[in-house]
């Protein structure tokens, strides 16, 4: 089992819902966030592009936010989802270092937080809160090593790219374009 | 009388000696509340709704722990509004109700040591109050002399006491200052207006034309997804707007058109599609009236004549024609919401209405479906009194065609004048900011000043507020009951919303306000229900559902009684004086006006002026949610959008600050950030509407960005309908605030 998710790039409008609902299930404290959007345009008026995208943590294969952790506190659990285990964390935020993505933060209550893939709700057979809301079902999750997740169908229909990719985390968050 | 009625900060309220509400005032009975069988599991209950954080109204859930707090509201799988997803702004939906800064008690505008303040009162005093003021003022001036203004689900309410206390003066905003040149115009066209939500068809259509638009930034929900849909199904998107919107990001046509000259695009449209032979034969010859007079009309407007105009190349006019014309009749040319933008926009959308017709869109599978409602009886009460004046009155032979009532037209018919024969004198004012909806600010203030009694219902302290005699404060729609949700839509359906908390503070809904008003007024056989939900089970029962059965389905979906297209070859008689689809317009030309769209030019930029062009944000409804902490988290302020050009030419930062100035010499309040950005033509900017708060209670929202509304101070008033053009302005910049700057 690989639990991943792909972002279609060409249907996200950027609305942030995927943060706010985030924000309510995952009990974020106002002032942080642990999904943000990327709004990217390029060229010049009127030859212009823009890419809108949906982030959060890669919870990657190779994931150096594990590897540095000093106390194990963050850790990789079935399916491949990266966590940090609250309790043992000692918040000295050398995991937020190491993150190429920028996809962790220092919760007020002195730990390091992120994006679980709501593994709490994906454990009942649920989709993360993000994937749930999305007006414009830009978000698809599911299991990698299942052909027939939506997952898996849509990586193996269309094109895409990771992000960073030189960083060699092998990310699972894969941007659909 | 000027500058009676001063602004008044809300201060200090709900810090201590709260005063309570009346028991035996207090009608909130909700038996419901307490009962078992809306439990979820983990000891979650969960209680139907539909949102009110904007107009698109999505029935949801509110889902609550065992103590009560709002977890989170989600969509209603049932609901055809939201499909089970709710937008950012519903899914934050809760900010409103936790919200501290939230009117707490009713208050009565007082004189203290010469100082206007607001006193508290308790809801007897200020209803009392209220009624008594509405009848003396109605025995000096008549109670034609009152009307309401409204944007909210209480404006039903309040709307029954109105007429029934003789008055059928009844405006909300979204008409003349939004939606209503765009219904008129396909009245005129259809026979039918688009209606809310908008009957297209955007789900099965193969070709979408967004015409300033701005799908995906209006969030409005459902056609934001089923345009989502309609991409995933290989649909295109041709956009029309100076600036690069999000709509414009996912198009395969951009027409990054020169501001103010749509219309020109629209009749290059047309004529394309004509002399090419690309319209739809057998639809225009067997529905449509005064094809001839069209052909003849648009004969000279070619692409070659509208690129001087629109900036336009006449190949991207031509290719984009064919794209339309190839997905007919699976095609929508949007008719757009806020559409009051240059004063000549009932032609313009008529130019739009007719190109839908020549495509033969209307009526058919991806272009207009033909939506339907439920037949739900109100609750009986003795027919209204007839009004002896109303508005209209004040402006004798116009706006003929405006099936409803124009906010504006309200706000000047209130300065007296010697043409006006219909001054108003009380204002009930629900669920609208106008000092952030109406233009001309300065006219609504003295407007406000003429009036002998302005009340004002809302849930925040709004700029409104400051200027009422009476506040009463209402409820949020996560704790009031309101009508049943009966909009029309493919499938008839109907949705309910139901307390989920108690009203917090000392707030009440406006049923139970417009009942006590009436009760005091002596109307009480207009409201002779004994409580709320009385009535709603009456009328659901009717259509053979019931509040029990809502109360666990939040939403109802009926059989159709009619197709949802038109049928093959069908005769249909449309609602116009030929009974066909009026490409050439007669009740137009009845009236006067030009029966076929003609271009006119508009004033452009003076030299070191930029045209302000305002939209909408995803995260934002105006300026109700920039005060919501779940969405000042998403996004805080508003920025001024500037081509990198222009910031070059004024030596202008990113996230620089500037006080906006505009051609009348009127200067923002508050500054706005710079943000530098090639997604806006050089001659405009733009910024989100709904930003610059100046009530200082509003602690979040307060000085946050600038208003686009104080900087709309020329309106360019259509003569067809009587809509406010709100594009006519222009702003340049500048380092530092207005030097007058009154104190308030």
């Amino acid at each position: 089992m690989r639990y991943a998710m792909a972002v279609d790039t060409k249907k996200c409008v950027g609305c942030s819902d995927c943060v706010v609902a985030c924000q309510a299930e995952n009990n974020v404290p106002h002032g942080y966030a642990r999904e943000w959007v990327v709004e990217l345009v390029e060229g010049s008026y009127p030859n212009l592009e823009m890419e809108l995208r949906s982030e959060r943590c890669n919870h990657c294969d190779n994931a150096p936010c594990v590897r540095c952790c000093p106390t194990g506190a963050s850790h990789i659990v079935e399916g491949g989802i990266v966590l940090v285990e609250h309790n043992k964390c000692i918040g000295c935020g050398a995991c937020i270092t190491s993150c190429p993505y920028d996809a962790r933060y220092s919760h007020p209550e002195g730990y390091v937080d992120k994006c679980t893939f709501c593994e709490h709700l994906v454990k009942e057979g649920e989709d993360p809160a993000c994937v749930a809301v999305c007006p414009t079902k830009c978000l698809y999750f599911g299991d990698l090593d299942d052909p027939r997740s939506e997952v898996s169908k849509v990586i193996k229909n269309r094109k895409y790219k990771t992000l960073i990719p030189e960083a060699g985390t092998d990310p699972q968050i894969f941007f659909l374009t | 009388m000027a500058n009676r009625r001063e602004f008044i900060k809300i201060a200090g309220l709900g810090l201590g000696g709260l005063v309570m509400s009346n028991p035996a005032i207090n009608a909130f009975t909700n038996t419901f509340l307490q009962d078992e069988s809306s439990l979820l599991t983990g000891g979650m209950t969960r209680t139907p709704t539909y949102c009110e954080v904007c107009f698109w109204k999505c029935a949801g859930w509110v889902s609550q722990d065992k103590e009560g707090k709002i977890k989170q509201i989600t969509g209603n799988q049932e609901d055809q509004h939201s499909n089970g997803r709710f937008c950012p702004r519903g899914t934050a939906g809760a900010g409103m109700y936790y919200d501290e800064d939230r009117l707490k008690t009713p208050l009565i505008r007082t004189e203290e040591r010469g100082k206007q303040v607001f006193r508290e009162a308790s809801w007897d005093e200020a209803l009392d109050y209220v009624a008594d003021k509405m009848k003396s003022i109605g025995e000096k001036y008549g109670n034609e002399c009152t009307a309401l203004l409204t944007h909210g689900s209480g404006g039903k309410y309040f709307g029954n006491l109105i007429r029934a206390f003789g008055s059928d003066s009844i405006a909300a905003p979204s008409y003349a200052q939004c939606r209503g040149p765009r219904e008129v115009a396909f009245h005129m066209t259809f026979g039918e207006g688009v209606q809310s939500p908008e009957r297209t068809d955007i789900r099965d259509t193969r070709c979408l034309v967004l015409i300033g638009s701005h799908l995906g930034e209006n969030m409005h929900n459902g056609q934001v997804q089923e345009m989502s849909d309609a991409i995933d199904k290989g649909a295109s998107v041709i956009t029309v707007d100076p600036r690069y919107s999000t709509a414009a990001s996912k198009s395969k046509y951009w027409l990054p058109i020169k501001p103010s000259t749509d219309l020109a695009l629209l009749l290059a449209w047309i004529n394309v599609i004509i002399s090419e032979g690309w319209y739809d034969r057998d639809y225009v010859e067997k529905y449509t009236y005064g094809f001839d007079y069209l052909k003849e009309h648009v004969k000279n407007m070619t692409p070659e004549w509208a690129y001087g105009i629109t900036t336009l190349k006449p190949e991207i006019i031509r290719e984009s024609a064919r794209e339309m014309a190839d997905s007919a009749p699976s095609v929508i040319v949007h008719p757009g919401r806020h559409v009051t933008w240059y004063g000549d926009d009932t032609q313009r959308e008529r130019a739009i209405a007719i190109l839908n017709a020549l495509l033969g869109s209307w009526g058919r599978r991806g272009g207009f479906y033909v939506p339907e409602s439920v037949d739900i009886p109100s609750w009986p009460h003795p027919p209204y009194p007839e009004p002896k004046k109303n508005w209209k009155d004040a402006y004798p032979g116009k706006y003929n065609l405006a099936y409803e009532t124009i906010a504006s037209g309200i706000c000047d018919a209130t300065i007296p004048s010697l043409s006006k024969a219909c001054n108003f004198k009380t204002w009930i004012v629900n669920g609208t900011n106008l000092l952030k909806t109406l233009p001309d600010q300065q006219k609504t203030i003295d407007a406000i000043n003429e009036l002998e009694l302005l009340v004002v219902v809302d849930t925040m302290p709004m700029e409104i507020t400051g200027y009422a005699d009476v506040v009463l404060p209402e409820c949020t729609y996560l704790e009031r009951y309101d009508t049943i949700r009966n909009s029309p839509h493919r499938e008839p359906a109907i949705a309910v919303r139901m307390p989920a908390a108690k009203p917090k503070y000392d707030s009440k809904p406006a049923y139970w306000m417009a009942k006590e008003l009436a009760k005091r007024l002596g109307l009480e056989e207009y409201f002779s229900w004994n409580n709320i939900e009385e009535m709603l089970d009456w009328q659901l029962k009717q259509v053979g559902s019931s509040l029990e059965e809502m109360k666990s389905k939040g939403v109802k979906t009926f059989k159709r009684s009619y197709p949802l297209y038109f049928l093959e070859g069908e005769d249909f008689e449309f609602y116009t004086n030929t009974g066909k689809i009026e490409l050439y317009s007669t009740a137009m030309a009845q009236e006067g006006f030009d029966p076929l769209p003609v271009y006119t030019a508009h004033e452009e930029p003076p030299r070191g002026y930029y045209r302000l062009i305002y939209g909408r944000a995803p995260s934002h409804t105006f300026s109700r949610t920039s005060n919501n902490i779940n969405l000042t988290d998403i996004m805080e302020e508003n920025s001024v959008w500037v081509n990198p050009r222009v910031a070059k030419l004024w030596g202008l930062k990113n996230r620089q600050e500037v006080y906006l100035e505009n051609q009348d010499g009127i200067v923002s309040k508050f500054p706005i950030k710079v943000r530098i950005t090639e997604r806006i033509r050089w001659d405009s900017v733009f910024m989100v509407h709904g930003f610059g708060h100046d009530n200082k209670k509003l602690s979040r929202a307060y000085g946050k960005g600038a208003s686009d509304a104080e900087l709309i101070t020329k309106v360019h008033t259509d003569p067809v309908m009587g809509g406010t053009g709100m594009r006519g302005n222009f702003v340049k910049f500048r380092f530092e605030p207005a030097k007058n700057e009154k104190v308030s």
